[in-house]
């Protein structure tokens, strides 16, 4: 007797599912990953315990390793009636083409009477000056001016989250005094430092105390 | 690749007719799953999660003398910050004549003990972390040390950040010399 013949099944899975799963997650990933805002200097930001998220929209003073201070300004941040105020303010003269110009550019790190004759060069972040800050002429101290200027009329609180000090660790410490300084000469007591966030270490007091909570 | 021919034989067909092959329209979609999860693993390990934190700094008016705060010297402990991320610490006030046992130094690792010690040993209202940082300190210590008093959770208004004086600053050169530290 010859056994009943079993159909051959197949052995093939479809793989469409299982493509179409792969390829949605790698797209989410992709969208929902946020690109980091273009760098133009290389900083290490010290870390610290704090929580606090750094907003989106924030103009940000940048203290290199080599002390030199740049300034950007973040979206939705109110940069050209700041580069307007200071134009008038500082009787810079430019002309309504350079003020373009000088609007476009994505950090500020010119002493501001270099301003003018820079425009029209490439504009590379390492061999620029920076901002002065020495006490002698503190030029950081005439941005906050025109920034406070700009913000006035304002919450003074919204002013104070939107500014933020970002440092390399490896700076010394007189660069930083003088932001400082430039704050304080502005009225400015408060004001924010970007760190890297890292927990709170097991068994400290602050975390005895969150623990707890 | 993994599939298994199952059509049995072809149906009898009248004679004169051609058979002609029929062509599977199905794609192997293996590769392309693979391709897809190396894409997606890649992607999920290459991307750091970059949380920048925000802490807060809070600066003293100094043209407002009014509000110098007395400290007491039973509960005044000063942190100096130096070069190669060297603490120097004194507990109350410089005696001149006390110097050498006063003035002592450690490192960010110990001194997290250090400050809770001295919190455990005063009563709350005395005390004072008075934090100084010498020209040649990094930024990062400055930051780092403010971290380690709300590590320790120091209410805010029992540290400040002072200049230095001429004699302390004097006191670290002095200390740093003679340690050899460049």
């Amino acid at each position: 007797m010859s056994r009943p013949k079993l159909p051959r099944k197949s052995t093939t899975v479809d793989m469409t599912a299982m493509c179409d799963v792969a390829f949605l997650l790698l797209t989410f990933f992709i969208l929902a990953t946020k690109q980091k805002p273009p760098e133009v200097l290389t900083i290490t930001p010290p870390s610290s315990v704090s929580a606090v998220a750094v907003p989106d929209k924030s103009i940000i003073i940048t203290l290199t390793k080599d002390g030199r201070t740049f300034l950007m300004f973040g979206e939705n941040t109110k940069k050209d009636e700041t580069l307007e105020n200071l134009n008038l303010t500082q009787g810079m003269n430019l002309t309504a083409s350079e003020l373009t110009k000088w609007k476009k550019q994505l950090f500020y790190g010119l002493p501001l009477n270099q301003v003018k004759s820079g425009l029209g060069m490439e504009l590379d972040p390492a061999k620029m000056p920076g901002i002065p800050t020495d006490s002698a002429k503190n030029e950081l101290t005439t941005w906050l001016r025109s920034i406070t200027n700009v913000y006035a009329g304002g919450d003074q609180r919204k002013l104070e989250e939107t500014l933020l000090v970002k440092g390399d660790n490896d700076a010394l410490y007189p660069g930083f005094k003088q932001i400082k300084q430039a704050f304080k000469n502005n009225q400015l007591y408060k004001f924010r430092i970007v760190t890297n966030g890292e927990p709170v270490p097991v068994g400290s007091e602050l975390y005895l105390r969150s623990q707890k909570k | 690749m993994a599939e298994i021919d199952t059509s049995s034989g072809g149906g009898k067909k009248g004679p004169g007719v051609k058979k002609s092959k029929k062509l599977s329209t199905r794609v192997d979609l293996t590769p392309m799953v693979d391709l897809g999860f190396l894409l997606l693993t890649f992607f999920v390990f290459t991307t750091t999660m970059s949380q920048s934190t925000a802490m807060n700094m809070n600066e003293p008016k100094d043209d407002d003398t009014t509000q110098q705060i007395k400290v007491k010297n039973s509960g005044a402990m000063t942190l100096l910050l130096g070069k190669n991320n060297q603490i120097y610490y004194y507990y109350g006030q410089l005696d001149p004549n006390t110097l050498s046992e006063q003035f002592k130094s450690t490192n960010f690792k110990e001194i997290r003990k250090l400050i809770l010690e001295k919190k455990k040993a005063t009563p709350i209202d005395d005390l004072m972390y008075i934090i100084k940082s010498d020209k040649d300190s990094k930024f990062g210590n400055a930051i780092n040390i403010l971290d380690e008093m709300s590590i320790n959770d120091i209410p805010p208004g029992h540290y400040a950040e002072v200049d230095i004086t001429d004699t302390e600053a004097k006191l670290i050169k002095d200390t740093e010399e003679a340690n050899g530290i460049k």
